[in-house]
């Protein structure tokens, strides 16, 4: 821009303006930015790492000086005194699996709705858009209820159709039972905006390129495989990457599910952890250490989105 | 036979987008429909699959706004009113300046902080709660809506900066200059032209500014942890917690009180949120 200008003269009129602009009006418009992310996103990190050198109880809260411990608290964490590898690697599991069922059942929807009427795809989003608006909390508790023990739907429906007795059937209880019900409300909650996001991505697929395709003998399974992947491949790395992040930081589901019911030592994700053991147990320092050990994880994963968005960006 | 063949398999799929569309709507149903019924009801081995007249009975909200053995509903709704209201405006005014400048100005520094606030968005906020709690408190501020609303701010700013660069960017400059050389002053030409096509942008950010603040859970789980200090999600989990069987007919009603305000805003907006993924990324 400033380069343009000095080769070729600009009018002088213009010119006068762009040197009447003070050059600090862009940093005052950003003060505001600068000092409420710097005191509530900037400090809270350095406390973080900071706090994750310490040792951090309830005494430290009660006014105690905080002792140095080093590299204590992540030695204590990382050497699974507290459990950390076994839920780091549940939550890991957990996400692949909600991340692969998202985007392939995500996937099947969209191409569904390539291929029905327009009455029966308005159907199919109406009932996408009411499970995407749906706030987690109440989701999780709708599904709770729908799961219940004693008198939820499930059991139910399993007792009329089987003929066994299914009422008394806890579904929480069980870690593995209790993530399949996880799964159902976080998949639920989360295939709609990949359907979309997937369906107006092949609806871009200009219909020469599919019809030719199909007059050359190319069998349904081909044309998806050859033709429509490739076009939105770039879209699907986007929504697994963000699928991958949104679902490693699972709280409110998990959370809320544990108190309708479920074992919370045996079923806890990284971010209930994190509560569990510095809110719930006060260990504050160690909570820190696993707190710091998560952002730079999820900073791993973004990595590759951050960089090909400010690529696409062109700054 | 081709035709037969043809007609089954649409047959089929107009099935399968029936059986989507029943999944998809079915707990938002259920959740309406028991929050309308009766206790007798909720717990008979009959399914009442819908709250007829004979049956229909508002106990359950009365239940969950007035009944005693949960967190208190009127300061919940006021809080949560409060803080959404203040998050919405702050991270609008101080998020549109911003825009502004990151896109209206030439500067050092610029491109630097365009990553900042990219690479902040991915920050988890689940990883922050022990910090954010020591200094919330450390300020005297844990159970008031001033903390609560100051992290929500800091929270969504990023995304509201990103979001609303992008509208403005929109908007050509050629129009502003256009409106200069006509004799506007520049912020006269900002203010007249640019701003007004800038409306839906504002309301699309500030409906998802909206939807954040209003359904956030575990920030106000640490931060607000006093009965009359809780927001809505923290005042239906309460009741959850009860020692006694759950009183399922309430929760249904408490849910659909949270989400009625929430799917109608989302609905105001839903167009938008997966345009922007999908503008530029389809090779063509």
């Amino acid at each position: 821009m400033s380069t343009t200008l000095v080769d070729s003269p600009a009018p002088p009129r213009q010119e006068i303006r762009h040197k009447r602009r003070p050059p600090y009006l862009p940093w005052l418009l950003l003060s505001a930015t600068m000092i409420l992310l710097g005191v509530l996103t900037g400090y809270p990190v350095l406390r973080l790492v900071v706090m994750s050198f310490q040792e951090y109880e309830r005494a430290q809260l009660m006014g105690q000086p905080a002792e140095w411990v080093g590299l204590g608290n992540y030695a204590e964490v990382l050497t699974d005194v507290e459990g950390f590898w076994i839920v780091l690697g549940r939550s890991f599991l957990l996400m692949v699996f909600l991340v692969v069922t998202t985007l392939v059942l995500g996937m099947l929807v969209a191409l569904l709705m390539m291929r029905v009427n327009k009455a029966l795809r308005l159907l199919v989003s109406v009932g996408l858009l009411l499970a995407w608006a749906m706030p987690a909390l109440s989701a999780t508790t709708v599904w709770g209820w729908v799961f219940d023990t004693q008198y939820g739907v499930v059991n139910n429906l399993l007792t009329r159709i089987t003929g066994d007795d299914w009422f008394g059937h806890s579904w929480l209880l069980n870690p593995l039972s209790f993530f399949l019900i996880l799964s159902f409300i976080v998949v639920w909650g989360a295939v709609p905006f990949v359907a979309f996001t997937l369906y107006a991505g092949l609806t871009q697929i200009p219909e020469e390129v599919m019809e030719a395709a199909q007059l050359d003998g190319a069998s349904a399974f081909q044309r998806f495989r050859l033709i429509q992947v490739p076009y939105v491949r770039s879209i699907i790395t986007v929504l697994v990457v963000l699928s991958m992040i949104w679902d490693l930081k699972l709280f409110t589901q998990v959370f809320v599910l544990q108190d309708i019911g479920g074992d919370r030592e045996l079923t806890n994700t990284i971010g209930v952890y994190i509560y569990q053991t510095g809110m719930a147990q006060g260990h504050y320092g160690l909570a820190s250490a696993v707190g710091v050990i998560f952002v730079a994880v999820m900073l791993a994963i973004a990595y590759p989105y951050v960089r090909r968005t400010l690529r696409e960006e062109e700054l | 036979m081709i035709k037969v063949r043809r007609r089954l398999a649409d047959t089929g799929f107009g099935a399968l987008a029936v059986a989507v569309f029943v999944f998809s709507a079915f707990p938002v149903y259920w959740m309406v429909n028991t929050s309308f019924l009766p206790n007798n009801k909720i717990r008979g081995r009959d399914l009442a699959f819908f709250p007829t007249p004979d049956v229909f009975t508002l106990n359950n909200y009365r239940s969950a706004m007035f009944g005693e053995a949960r967190a208190p509903f009127p300061p919940a709704v006021l809080n949560s009113i409060g803080v959404t209201f203040l998050t919405l405006v702050i991270a609008l005014l101080v998020g549109f300046v911003a825009a502004l400048a990151l896109t209206r100005f030439q500067f050092k520094g610029r491109r630097t902080f365009i990553v900042l606030i990219l690479v902040v968005q991915m920050i988890p906020g689940e990883a922050m709660i022990i910090s954010v709690f020591r200094i919330i408190d450390g300020w005297q501020l844990l159970n008031t809506i001033i903390g609560l609303t100051l992290v929500y701010a800091a929270g969504v700013l990023p995304f509201t900066i990103w979001t609303l660069r992008g509208f403005v960017n929109g908007v050509p400059k050629e129009l502003e200059e256009a409106a200069m050389i006509d004799g506007c002053s520049r912020a006269g030409a900002f203010w007249r032209v640019t701003f007004p096509l800038l409306a839906p942008g504002l309301v699309a950010t500030g409906v998802f500014a909206f939807l954040q603040a209003w359904n956030e859970f575990v920030t106000a789980l640490v931060v607000m942890q006093r009965p009359e200090a809780m927001t809505l999600p923290l005042w239906l989990r309460t009741f959850l917690q009860a020692t006694q069987a759950t009183n399922w007919g309430a929760v249904m009603a408490g849910s659909v009180l949270i989400a009625i305000p929430a799917v109608i805003f989302f609905l105001i907006v839903q167009g938008r949120m997966t345009g922007g993924l999908v503008s530029g990324a389809v090779k063509g």
